[in-house]
């Protein structure tokens, strides 16, 4: 503040000079000094992690180096927060007047009400045909690919309705999905694995995937992920072309499948209402949790990875929190939704015969009641997708494909270095290299994506060991205080104890809190172990019990 | 009802014609970019490889002595020009920009033992094996005019080595005494000696301008004042100093090459214990030069490689070596702290970047900010044992590797046989000294 205030005289009097020796200057102000302030909600959305807390007895280099990351890493955070304000875009809603629901709003009244362009985001393909059709948009949004079970594959350019190819594979078709760019695309045909271009020319049939049921692809690892109908989960790696793994699961026929797009982990759903979570680096399954008492029909996970959906034969409707692997809420559907999605800002929809529910707020610990928007269509739903950055949920039915409007669905601002629906060639061939360049290895798929940023401690510890029996000595370890001889008698016998005395408690502090913490955990144990004998098992034959 | 849908206008996210920059619309929001940590480690991966890839540190060979190379010198103003002395008695000025000489002098018989240019850059000073300090002009005569030395001073005895002062027309040189010398003189205006029979180099203070530091014979590194008659203290380790070289950015550092492959940097404050000690040569190290920066030094050894070191780590950052380069004599560091010279005694300089896989010129700020954003990298993730294997990866000719291995069974067996004695012995009878304090004999007011 006061370097501001000596700022301003300055400018003030060179101007006084200039100008009019008569003037006086004054002292200006400024009505909100220092900086604009960030609200706490806005920074925590940037947070990444606790702060780093000083280890006791660091080093003095240590002690600095921590202080100025973090100084950095706040003041990134503070960047990052303020850039939030110049966002050009707004999500979009929804609201009925006083009286009305809006899952009574139509969505021929939605297309009316906005604008053209919106409202051509409305719009049904009569494909009646070539059977139930499974649809995939591609990561930036802008195309589309549907498949329908009779064998009908087409890409179109959903916005302006440009068909980029369509053919007939003459084969049963199971499930279709973009690869990394709007260049390659897979289709899981009747017997084996068909990777084909965005002109519909076949360019590769891997044979050694085959009675694939359903596909996820793992953008960042350049992976395509198979569930077979023999119970295999199959990875394969898009850009070298190589089968990364092959696991067994042996829980029989996979159809349901789901991707956990925080850490890159295939969730799969199986018909004694568990659901198995699987990386490439492990022949068993990561978790295996129970979450229906029917078969699971369908699974979605929301992008942070905190939220997992969960649909079953039981007719329920399940939300559990995945990074602690506890049920939250559980409503109840008329009918088990046999399809589900979540949008990226969070609305689930649900699929249940010929109706679409949508419901809003359904990730959070509040049951919810009733559906935001809802939908009927004519056929039976085969396939369901959000489109991303965009308000429009995709349809696949037994009649063809239905692109439906819902409103605050879409994330309204993308990050151009990552996706970008307006992209030019040049653009897409540059971040095509970078993409492939900062391509993660299979090794690092796990449920913590973070792990290479934490201190291994156990190997730490086990190299400390190590140190020390080599060494013969621990070089960590604090040198007892020696205290300095002084000169003209204060260094006598008494007085060095004396000195001593002061220092000694800093080393029995620490000996005590570990004593102290040792023996709190050890009455723990105890007191759990006496619940147990207290509650136990109680029986009718207790009595004759010595 | 109020609805409104998303609904994006192109203009706003296209270009208007092809002139124009493409637009990039950022958002930082962490759940659009998943696998930050992962991604990150792929990136600095790939970065320690390319770096490992573009690491080509040899840039030119200067040749045209024909005898190996004694002493280097730098100009004191200009970053193009240095001077080097032979073995021959020939001194010859160099244009490394265009790699050429630019004139040959024979300034004395018989070894140049060094030489130091004047602060001013006018002249420079050369000693030699003939007992002569000789003064010659930068300037090349005219066409037909004879080289002759601006000055001539002879001495008793053979003069090792001589240093310049920084401001004043004073010059030092090191033979049988230190001698401090007066340029309009022609005798010494104050003599240092200390019992000992001769002093193998002597380094003025680049900062504190009074302070003088000289290795000795008898192991030892002795400190001066000018100011002072007498010597002010000497440290003595268990083997001979061949060179000092003071930090040109802390005054109170010195670091000196010592006989026992180590190099040791003292806190003149402090001269019981050194400040580090730095490993890694396996035979003698003969030179050292500090970078203009004083965050790192050079060294030059007898096992034909030339290491730089960091200043306060005990391990070399960077070697370099070649089949060509034999014992290397001297070594400097350039004053844009872009490049190192090394003279060996196959009569060659050898210029090396003191970054080996900096790429030289004029960068676009986009490939500074690249190169920035990789060193960071880097240096985030230098732990982690991929990336620390790649990153600390040299090749070392065959004997040295095998010498390396040797020391280092050496070491572990000594060790080994004084922990099994301390084991073995009363408590308290042998004492642990770390490695710092086991290389000091004794440090003498």
């Amino acid at each position: 503040m006061l370097v501001f205030g000596f700022w301003t005289t300055k400018i003030c009097n060179t101007r006084s000079t200039q100008q009019n020796r008569n003037v006086l200057f004054c002292l200006k102000k400024d009505p909100f000094p220092g900086e604009a302030p960030i609200p706490q909600k806005q920074l925590q959305k940037f947070q990444r992690g606790k702060k780093c807390k000083v280890p006791a007895g660091a080093r003095e280099r240590l002690k600095e180096a921590i202080a100025i990351s973090e100084a950095m890493s706040e003041h990134a955070q503070k960047q990052a927060a303020r850039y939030d304000l110049l966002l050009p875009e707004d999500a979009g809603f929804l609201e009925g007047d006083e009286d009305e629901d809006t899952n009574t709003i139509s969505q021929a009244d939605i297309a009316d009400a906005v604008d053209i362009t919106s409202g051509s985001k409305y719009f049904n393909l009569h494909l009646s045909q070539f059977g139930p059709y499974r649809l995939d948009y591609s990561r930036t949004g802008r195309n589309l690919l549907v498949g329908g079970k009779k064998g009908h594959v087409a890409c179109i350019d959903w916005q302006t309705k440009d068909l980029k190819c369509e053919m007939n594979v003459m084969e049963t078709v199971n499930d279709v999905k973009w690869l990394h760019t709007e260049a390659m695309f897979a289709v899981a045909q009747k017997r084996w694995l068909y990777i084909y271009d965005s002109k519909g020319v076949e360019l590769h049939c891997v044979k050694k995937f085959n009675d694939v049921l359903r596909m996820q692809f793992l953008p960042y690892h350049f992976l395509l992920a198979t569930a077979s109908a023999t119970g295999f989960l199959q990875y394969l790696d898009v850009s070298i072309g190589k089968e990364v793994a092959a696991i067994c699961t042996k829980m029989g026929r996979l159809d349901v499948m789901a991707q956990n797009p925080h850490n890159a982990v295939i969730h799969l759903g199986h018909p004694n209402g568990t659901v198995s979570l699987w990386s490439p680096n492990q022949k068993e399954s990561l978790v295996k949790m129970l979450c229906h008492r029917g078969a699971v029909r369908s699974l979605a996970v929301d992008k942070t990875g905190t939220y997992m959906v969960t649909s079953g034969l039981d007719r329920k409707l399940k939300v559990y929190d995945i990074r602690a692997f506890k049920p939250l809420h559980s409503c109840f559907l008329p009918a088990g939704a046999s399809c589900l999605s979540l949008s990226q800002r969070g609305l689930l929809s649900a699929a249940t015969g010929e109706i679409v529910q949508v419901y809003q707020n359904v990730l959070g610990s509040n049951p919810v009641s009733k559906p935001y928007m809802a939908h009927r269509l004519r056929g039976q739903i085969w396939g369901l997708a959000y489109c991303p950055f965009e308000d429009v949920l995709g349809i696949g039915h037994g009649e063809g494909f239905t692109s439906m409007i819902v409103p605050g669905a879409g994330e309204p601002n993308f990050d151009a270095l990552d996706t970008n629906p307006y992209r030019s060639h040049k653009q897409r061939q540059e971040w095509e290299v970078k993409a492939l360049l900062e391509k993660v290895q299979p090794e690092l798929i796990g449920l913590d994506p973070g792990q290479l940023s934490k201190v291994d401690q156990a190997s730490f510890e086990q190299r400390h060991k190590e140190q020390i029996e080599a060494l013969g000595f621990d070089p960590l370890a604090k040198d007892k205080f020696k205290p300095k001889t002084k000169k003209k008698g204060r260094s006598s016998a008494g007085a060095i104890e004396k000195r001593k005395r002061k220092v000694a408690h800093e080393d029995q502090r620490d000996e005590i809190r570990q004593s102290v913490q040792e023996r709190t955990e050890r009455e723990k144990e105890l007191k759990e172990k006496s619940n147990e004998k207290k509650l136990g098992n109680k029986s009718t034959l207790d009595r004759f019990r010595k | 009802m109020k609805v409104k849908v998303l609904c994006r206008n192109p203009d706003d996210y296209v270009r208007e014609t092809t002139r124009d920059i493409q637009r990039v619309p950022r958002n930082y929001d962490p759940t659009l970019h998943p696998f930050e940590v992962p991604r990150e480690y792929t990136r600095a991966l790939n970065a320690t490889k390319l770096e490992r890839v573009f690491a080509k540190p040899f840039v030119a060979s200067l040749d045209g002595h024909r005898d190996g190379i004694s002493c280097i010198t730098k100009h004191a103003k200009s970053l193009s020009t240095i001077i080097s002395g032979a073995c021959d008695g020939e001194v010859k000025v160099w244009n490394l920009p265009r790699q050429e000489c630019l004139r040959t002098v024979q300034a004395h018989e018989g070894f140049v033992r060094g030489i130091c240019s004047r602060f001013c850059g006018t002249s420079f000073f050369t000693v030699g094996d003939d007992k002569t300090i000789k003064q010659w002009n930068w300037e090349a005569p005219g066409y037909g005019v004879r080289e002759e030395p601006i000055n001539t001073i002879l001495g008793k005895a053979v003069f090792t080595g001589i240093d310049h002062h920084q401001r004043e027309g004073t010059f030092v040189t090191c033979g049988q005494t230190v001698d401090i010398w007066d340029e309009q003189r022609s005798s010494p205006i104050r003599s240092f000696s200390w019992g000992v029979d001769s002093f193998s180099c002597v380094r003025y203070n680049p900062v504190e301008t009074e302070l003088l530091a000289s290795c000795a014979s008898d192991r030892s590194v002795v400190l001066y004042d000018t100011r002072e008659s007498a010597p002010l203290r000497k440290v003595i380790m268990q083997l001979r100093s061949n060179t000092l070289c003071w930090n040109p950015m802390e005054a109170y550092y010195f670091t000196c090459a010592n006989e026992d492959y180590n190099l040791y940097t003292y806190d003149i404050r402090h001269l019981d214990v050194p400040v580090t000690v730095h490993m890694d040569h396996v035979s003698a190290v003969l030179d050292v030069d500090y970078s203009p920066t004083g965050r790192e030094f050079v060294s030059a050894s007898f096992d034909k490689t030339i290491r730089i070191f960091p200043k306060d780590k005990g391990h070399s950052r960077e070697v370099y070596h070649t089949k060509r380069m034999q014992h290397v004599i001297c070594v400097r560091w350039s004053a844009d702290n872009k490049y190192v010279l090394s003279g060996s005694d196959e009569m060659n300089i050898r210029l090396w970047k003191a970054n080996a896989s900096e790429k030289l010129g004029l960068l676009s700020a986009r490939e500074k900010a690249a190169t920035h954003y990789n060193k960071k990298l880097i240096e985030k993730f230098q732990h982690h044992p991929q990336v620390r294997r790649i990153a600390r990866h040299r090749h070392l000719p065959g004997d040295i590797l095998k010498q390396k291995r040797e020391l280092r069974e050496m070491r572990e067996a000594r060790r080994r046989k004084e922990q099994n004695v301390r084991k073995h012995s009363k408590p308290g009878s042998v004492p642990l000294l770390t490695e710092k304090e086991k290389h000091v004999v004794a440090v003498v007011e």
